[in-house]
């Protein structure tokens, strides 16, 4: 089983690399970009059945380790 | 005093720190990461800086699993004082022991020069010897030194009396240097037993190297 776990900055918590990629595009003439967000994927292969467990084992990783909730949202998926 | 400085893999200032305190009198001792207690009759930890685990994840993240960590919270939840330093400042926001957290810098550059910050608040074990709104000239370098705490945080700290310094110009006007909310340098927990901030006091010792402001700032932890 794998799990892809997601992690980004909050909305409201400003992420300065997705603002320089910004203006790098703008300044490249791309049109009509709104808003860039530059988080990280996590890979994680687990030797689980459980889909159900693997995903809440997962979260409690993302919890302790992978993100830091006091700026960052995470999101998993299973596959 | 006695002071017992971490290591961890990637720390660089632990030697800096020693060579701080010692040239102020005090006696230093360096610990492992891997030891599970402190050494006993010590009068501050600090948490130097550096790159603990080369900064993969995220600042800190990993370095505050260290097992020497667990004996430097009940330390901290004792009452023991507790000083972080760059690297150890966001350690400490990661092991929760400080609240916020450390982003990297608004423009994304590693930002290594002399900085005057403000001090905000002197009623604590560390500032005690600085004036409230003095002008102190310490060097910075880091790149994951942007402090943000959400708006209710914020007026904790302020209302507590929590926000210890500033990034300023040489009048004490707030400044921006990383982006930090409000630009904080430094803040301390609740209890005000322990502390943290980017700058560099130990790195300020001696005028001919450009200042000597971090002397006070160290020295008071001897009060």
């Amino acid at each position: 089983m794998t799990a892809i776990v997601n992690v980004f900055l909050k909305e409201g918590v400003l992420d300065p690399q997705g603002k320089a990629a910004h203006h790098a595009l703008d300044s490249l003439g791309f049109d009509g970009v709104k808003d860039v967000r530059i988080g990280k994927q996590i890979v994680i292969k687990l030797d689980a059945e459980d889909k159900a467990k693997a995903e809440a084992e997962v979260k409690e990783m993302c919890e302790t380790l992978l993100a830091n909730t006091v700026i960052e949202d995470y999101t998993i998926e299973i596959a | 005093m006695r002071v017992a400085v971490l290591r961890f893999p990637g720390t660089n200032c632990e030697f800096d720190t020693q060579y701080a305190f010692e040239k102020l009198g005090h006696s230093t001792e360096l610990v492992w990461h891997e030891e599970e207690t402190l050494p006993r009759e010590i009068d501050l930890v600090v948490v130097p800086g550096g790159f603990s685990y080369g900064d993969y994840l995220r600042s800190g993240s990993i370095a505050r699993f260290s097992p020497v960590m667990k004996a430097v919270k009940t330390y901290a939840e004792e009452g023991g004082k507790v000083l972080g330093i760059c690297n150890g400042f966001q350690i400490l926001t990661e092991a929760g022991m400080i609240p916020g957290a450390l982003k990297r810098n608004n423009n994304l550059h590693f930002i290594s020069k002399h900085q005057t910050l403000c001090v905000i608040n002197n009623d604590n074990a560390f500032l005690n010897r600085c004036e409230k709104g003095e002008v102190l000239n310490i060097p910075i370098a880091h790149a994951d030194g942007n402090y943000y705490i959400d708006d209710e945080g914020l007026k904790a700290l302020e209302e507590n009396g929590q926000v210890l310094l500033r990034y300023s110009d040489n009048e004490g006007n707030p400044v921006v240097v990383n982006g930090s909310v409000t630009s904080i340098a430094g803040v301390c927990n609740k209890n005000k037993n322990v502390f943290g901030l980017m700058p560099h006091p130990e790195r300020a010792l001696e005028a001919i190297l450009g200042s000597e402001d971090g002397i006070k700032m160290l020295k008071g932890f001897e009060d």
